[in-house]
C-alpha cells in the first residue's frame, strides 16, 4: 500500500475530511482551492495533527488515533515540496541541499548531490544565496533538497507551478524516472488535468 | 584623553560598564527563553508571566528596588538562602547594583527578541522538522540564528538601559563609592557637592556618549538584518 488516508480535522472554521487508500506509486490529489489539499499533505508530514483518523504512508503507519500513534514529523521521513519552497533564508543553496542530507543515514539515501543537480540543473546555483532566485529556481532548489533527505514517500504540492514550459516539462520527466525506477511512493496536488492524467496511477477527488 | 577625566571618575566609568556588561550578558539567556515562551507558546498563564516581564518597565524603579530588598535581603527569601548556601550577598555590592540593572533591562530585552522571533516564519521550522530535524536541531538551526538580530539589538538596548540605571539600585543596592556608584549615581552624587560642576558635566557627557553608542549600534544591527519593519521598539 502506497498511502492510506483516513482523517478528519478542523482548520480554522473549516472541516477537512479525506479517506483514501492508493496502491498507484504515484496519486494524485485533485479538488477545488479550498477543498483542503494542502491541509491534507500537512497530516500526512505531521504538521497538522487530525482528531482522529490513519495515515500509513510506505507501509509505516504514521498516524492512528485508535493507536494512539503519532509520529513527529522529523520520524515520518516525508520528502515533503512544499509550495512556497520554504528554502532556509540565512544559508546558500549548498547549505540548503545538505541539511536533509546530513541527517539521513547513509544506507538510507538512494539519490547523491550530484545526481540531484544533475536532473534538477542546479549545479550553477550551489554558492548562490537564496534570495536571489528566481521562483522556479526555488522550486528546484526545494525538490532537490527534499530528495537529499532519503525520503520514504514524496509529498509534492503543486510541483511545476511558476515553473516555464520546458522546466516544468524536465521535471515532469524528472517525477516519473522516480517513479518509475526508485519507487518511492508519491501524493501529488496538482490543478493540471494534463500533468495528472500524464503521472497518475490513481487519482483521488477532494471537496 | 585620561588626563581629562580624573581616576575617580574613570573608576566610575569602569564600574559602570561592568555592572551593564554582566548584567547584560546574565540577563541574556533568561530574557531571549522568556521571549520564545512569549513569542511560540500558548500555555495557560501566558498573559501573566508577559506581565510580569514588563513590570519593571511600568513600575517605579524605586519599587522595583524595594522589591528586590524583600526578595534578596539578607532576610529575604531568595538572599538567606543565598547567603546560607553560597555565603554571597547581593546587597550593597556591585553584583547587587548589577542584578537591579538586569531586572530593569529585561522587559526591553524580552521585547526586542520577541519580535525577531515573531518574524521568524514557523514554516520554516516546520520544513526542517519534515527534513529530519528535531525540534532542539530545528530551534539551534533556524530560529536561533534567524533571531540573532534580535538578540544583538536586544542585548544593546538592555545594555544602554543598565547604564542609566538610578532608581532600583540606589535602593537595592547603594550608593557606595567603587562598589555601587556607577555613572547616573556619581552624577546624581556629585549634584549634592557644591563646586563639583565640572565633574558632573563630564560624566554626563560620558554617559551620552556611550548609551548613543550602544543605541546606534543596535540600530546598525537591526538595520543590517533588513528588517525596517523589526524595529525594535
Amino acid at each position: 500500500m502506497s498511502f492510506e488516508v483516513r482523517l478528519r480535522l478542523s482548520l480554522g472554521e473549516a472541516e477537512i475530511a479525506a479517506d483514501f487508500a492508493s496502491e498507484a506509486r504515484l496519486t494524485a490529489l485533485v479538488g477545488p482551492s479550498g477543498a483542503g489539499k494542502t491541509s491534507v499533505l500537512n497530516a500526512i508530514a505531521g504538521l497538522l495533527r487530525p482528531h482522529e483518523g490513519r495515515v500509513v504512508a510506505a507501509g509505516e503507519v504514521l498516524f492512528d488515533s485508535a493507536q494512539r500513534i503519532d509520529l513527529a514529523p522529523e520520524a515520518r521521513r516525508a520528502g515533503y515540496v512544499f509550495q512556497d519552497g520554504r528554502l532556509f533564508p540565512h544559508m546558500s543553496v549548498r547549505a540548503n541541499l545538505a541539511y536533509g542530507e546530513r541527517l539521513a543515514l547513509p544506507a538510507e539515501r538512494w539519490i547523491t548531490r550530484d545526481e540531484v543537480a544533475g536532473l534538477l540543473d542546479i549545479g550553477d546555483l550551489l554558492d548562490r544565496r537564496t534570495a536571489n532566485l528566481s521562483g522556479g529556481e526555488v522550486r528546484r532548489v526545494a525538490i532537490a533538497r527534499a530528495l537529499l533527505a532519503a525520503p520514504r514517500f514524496l509529498l509534492l504540492d503543486e510541483p511545476t507551478a511558476s515553473l516555464d514550459a520546458a522546466r516544468a516539462e524536465a521535471l515532469l520527466g524528472l517525477i516519473e524516472r522516480i517513479r518509475d525506477a526508485i519507487g518511492v511512493p508519491i501524493l501529488l496536488v496538482s490543478h493540471s488535468r494534463a500533468e495528472v492524467e500524464r503521472l497518475a496511477g490513481q487519482v483521488v477527488e477532494m471537496g | 584623553m585620561s588626563g581629562w577625566l580624573s581616576a575617580a571618575e574613570w573608576a566610575v566609568i569602569a564600574l559602570s560598564l561592568k555592572v551593564s556588561l554582566v548584567a547584560v550578558l546574565a540577563s541574556l539567556p533568561v530574557a531571549y527563553a522568556l521571549a520564545w515562551l512569549i513569542a511560540r507558546r500558548r500555555f495557560p498563564g501566558r498573559m501573566l508571566l508577559d506581565a510580569a516581564v514588563h513590570l519593571p518597565l511600568v513600575l517605579p524603579p524605586v519599587v522595583t528596588g524595594w522589591l528586590l530588598l524583600l526578595a534578596f535581603g539578607r532576610n529575604g527569601p531568595i538572599g538567606h538562602w543565598l547567603e546560607q548556601t553560597f555565603g554571597i550577598s547581593l546587597v550593597f555590592t556591585w553584583a547587587g547594583a548589577a542584578l537591579a540593572a538586569a531586572v530593569m533591562a529585561l522587559p526591553l530585552m524580552v521585547r526586542a527578541m520577541r519580535l525577531s522571533i515573531e518574524a521568524v516564519d514557523r514554516k520554516l521550522v516546520e520544513a526542517a522538522r519534515t527534513l529530519g530535524a528535531s525540534p532542539l536541531r530545528a530551534f539551534v538551526t533556524i530560529t536561533l540564528p534567524l533571531s540573532l538580530p534580535g538578540i544583538a539589538a536586544g542585548a544593546m538596548l538592555g545594555f544602554a538601559r543598565s547604564l542609566g540605571e538610578f532608581g532600583a539600585t540606589i535602593t537595592f543596592a547603594a550608593n557606595i563609592a567603587g562598589q555601587t556608584r556607577t555613572l547616573p549615581l556619581a552624577i546624581y552624587t556629585g549634584l549634592q557637592v557644591p563646586g563639583s560642576e565640572g565633574a558632573v558635566a563630564r560624566l554626563a557627557i560620558m554617559a551620552i556618549v556611550l548609551s548613543l553608542g550602544a543605541l546606534m549600534v543596535s540600530e546598525w544591527l537591526v538595520r543590517r538584518s533588513g528588517g525596517s519593519r523589526a524595529h525594535v521598539l
